[in-house]
């Protein structure tokens, strides 16, 4: 490069434009930066959820012409007391409570297995990576196919290894099983989740440690409790705190695996909340659900991120 | 005790490990193996007992997924004269005729360019504020940069009863453009977390550098601090497409016909007589393939996509 810096500024931009940029101070370039969005968010997010606290306050109905009248807390007192919702919020902790210990108890042990750093490690952690990347609706489509009792490969592989007909049991059909079987698809999917953040905390953890414990003579046994599980926790925590979020959320696998039967057994919050908004079209109900839903994921996950500061910090 | 250093694990353990970690990876890979496999039989094979891992190759499932068929009899087809092309051939083999284009190709095409569009513009709008939080002192940052990962939390249903009121007033339902917007808010939240984070990693010195050279702040940031975020921009990227790939909840509320995307629309695929399980696994193979390429070229990054930038390894 030639000439003094004035000079390749004058030949990289055309002067107009340098001069309109050079005007802007750092806070507006921060605001013009920022704005977009913002207001972008505010249009897609705030201002909705501000719509829907205030229908929630109403009898509103999308599908009807008829104005709304202001009801006050009628809707809410409805939803807690309705015994359907109780069963979904049932419906989702199982859920929620039976992935998450799956997911932690498997993605753990894989991550432990990983970090052994055997031959090829990176290729077939890219492989068990693979179905958490892709889209639950369509796989949760095709693990119908899968779950069939005639000739789904699921109750061909369990009739193969336990000797029960494959024909005698259905994972989505029968009462006793199809909780499980939601449990067992997002495990299968979200499991690497928890592996992949599980590997990041082993990995974080310095050899010098472990030779600092082997010299003390800590048995392997002892390292891996006092070493191990408390530097990694605060990772664990982390995936546990978004997989809980996602999995409060969750619609589209459960809603294609099982459409929230047998009956309303595995009728998930968002499933139910679906039903009420876009099936019965009870709009003002609904909005008051979406506000009960929202106020308990902020709630359980402000006082969760606070204990997992307290881990961190210790 | 070997020789070898304390914390490297024994050639036992190591043996142990990957047959353990190995034999996960083929279980976990099955279902996925067995989509594809399902995508090339014959609809026969496809629902046969014992489920069949040999069969004899059918691009059938394939064809039933680009066509719309319908079944004719023995007598009816002989009337018809002999097929013209191979794709009319194996639709009669299963006495049907094919009738027209299905809407796979289309509900694809939505996908991508709601996918793309989507990316585009919040890997736009997430880059400038990204380098905004990242170097300059915004007011009330954290409160800011909270605000845009709590909306995340949100149930999709949840947001989706006012944003389809919202939509039914603007014209907006099963429209590319609603989608487009309403992607790009969703997205908005991952790229900039995680454009903030690989910004947050180039060194300051060589905006300085420029800034002393005479560069205005805006050319610093395009001349200097796009080009070395380009890797992070085009990770970032990638999750935002996958995202808006998957995105099923907001696409069935929202969208219905000229929107569709292929998420809501694959599980809908019936073939003449009862569910068309080939076609079904075609159509899935095609739309999750160019995921399982991306997952590839993205792996030295997928921590950090999936945690918003929180874990960075």
């Amino acid at each position: 490069m030639s000439g003094n810096p004035i000079d390749r500024i004058a030949q990289a931009t055309p002067p107009s434009l340098a001069n309109r940029f050079r005007g802007f101070s750092d806070r507006t370039i921060a605001w013009l930066f920022v704005g977009p969005s913002i207001i972008l968010l505010l249009a897609v997010n705030i201002f909705p959820l501000i719509w829907t606290i205030n229908l929630s306050f109403t009898n509103f109905k999308a599908n009807r012409l008829r104005d709304a009248e202001y009801i006050g807390f009628r809707n809410y007192e409805r939803i807690l007391t309705d015994a359907d919702t109780w069963q979904s919020m049932q419906a989702t902790a199982h859920f929620l409570f039976w992935t998450i210990f799956f997911q932690v108890l498997i993605g753990f042990a894989l991550a432990y297995l990983i970090n052994k750093k055997f031959k090829g490690n990176d290729l077939w952690t890219t492989i068990i990576v693979f179905p958490m990347m892709l889209s639950p609706a369509v796989v949760g489509n095709f693990w119908t196919f899968l779950y069939q009792p005639q000739i789904g490969l699921f109750n061909y592989v369990v009739s193969f290894f336990s000797g029960v007909d494959p024909s005698s049991f259905s994972m989505i059909g029968d009462v006793d099983l199809a909780p499980w079987s939601i449990v067992i698809v997002d495990t299968w999917m979200w499991t690497p989740f928890v592996m992949l953040i599980c590997l990041a905390g082993l990995r974080s953890i310095p050899d010098s440690i472990y030779e600092a414990a082997e010299c003390d003579r800590a048995s392997k046994w002892r390292q891996f409790w006092t070493l191990t599980v408390p530097m990694v926790l605060p990772f664990l925590m982390l995936a546990v705190l978004f997989r809980g979020i996602e999995n409060f959320k969750m619609f589209d696998l459960v809603v294609q695996l099982t459409g929230g039967g047998p009956g309303s057994l595995t009728t998930l919050t968002s499933i139910d909340l679906k039903r009420e908004a876009f099936e019965k079209w009870r709009t003002g109900y609904a909005s008051a659900y979406a506000v009960i839903l929202f106020v308990t994921v902020f709630g359980l996950a402000s006082i969760y991120v606070k204990a997992l500061n307290k881990v961190k910090e210790r | 005790m070997s020789g070898h250093s304390v914390t490297e694990p024994s050639n036992r353990q190591k043996w142990i490990s990957g047959l353990l970690v190995i034999t996960y990876a083929v279980i976990t890979i099955m279902p996925l193996l067995w989509i594809i496999a399902t995508g090339f039989k014959s609809p026969e094979d496809a629902i046969s007992y014992p489920p069949k891992v040999v069969f004899e190759p059918s691009v059938e499932g394939y064809v039933n997924l680009f066509t719309a068929r319908t079944r004719v009899t023995p007598s009816m087809e002989e009337t018809l004269p002999p097929p013209d092309t191979w794709y009319e051939q194996i639709a009669r083999e299963s006495g049907t005729v094919i009738v027209g284009p299905s809407r796979y190709g289309q509900r694809f095409l939505n996908s991508v360019i709601i996918g793309f569009g989507s990316t585009f513009l919040s890997i736009f709008f997430g880059t400038l504020a990204a380098y905004a939080f990242s170097r300059f002192r915004v007011p009330i940052k954290d409160d800011l940069l909270f605000f845009i990962l709590s909306t995340r939390m949100m149930p999709p249903i949840a947001v989706a009863i006012p944003i389809f009121l919202m939509f039914r007033q603007l014209g907006l339902n099963d429209t590319h453009l609603g989608m487009i917007l309403l992607y790009t808010a969703v997205n908005l939240s991952l790229s900039v977390w995680l454009l903030k984070g690989f910004i947050d990693e180039i060194p300051l010195e060589y905006e300085e550098a420029a800034l002393i050279d005479g560069y205005t702040r805006f050319q610093a940031f395009y001349k200097v601090v796009l080009p070395q975020a380009a890797t992070g921009i085009a990770s970032t990227a990638i999750f935002c497409l996958i995202f808006a790939w998957n995105e099923y909840a907001f696409a069935v509320l929202l969208t219905s016909g000229t929107a569709q995307t292929a998420p809501p629309f694959i599980p809908t695929i019936i073939g003449v007589g009862g569910k068309d399980w080939p076609a079904v696994a075609a159509g899935a193979t095609l739309f999750l393939i160019p995921v399982m390429i991306f997952t590839i070229l993205l792996r030295k990054h997928l921590l950090r996509g999936i945690t918003f930038g929180a874990v960075r390894k």
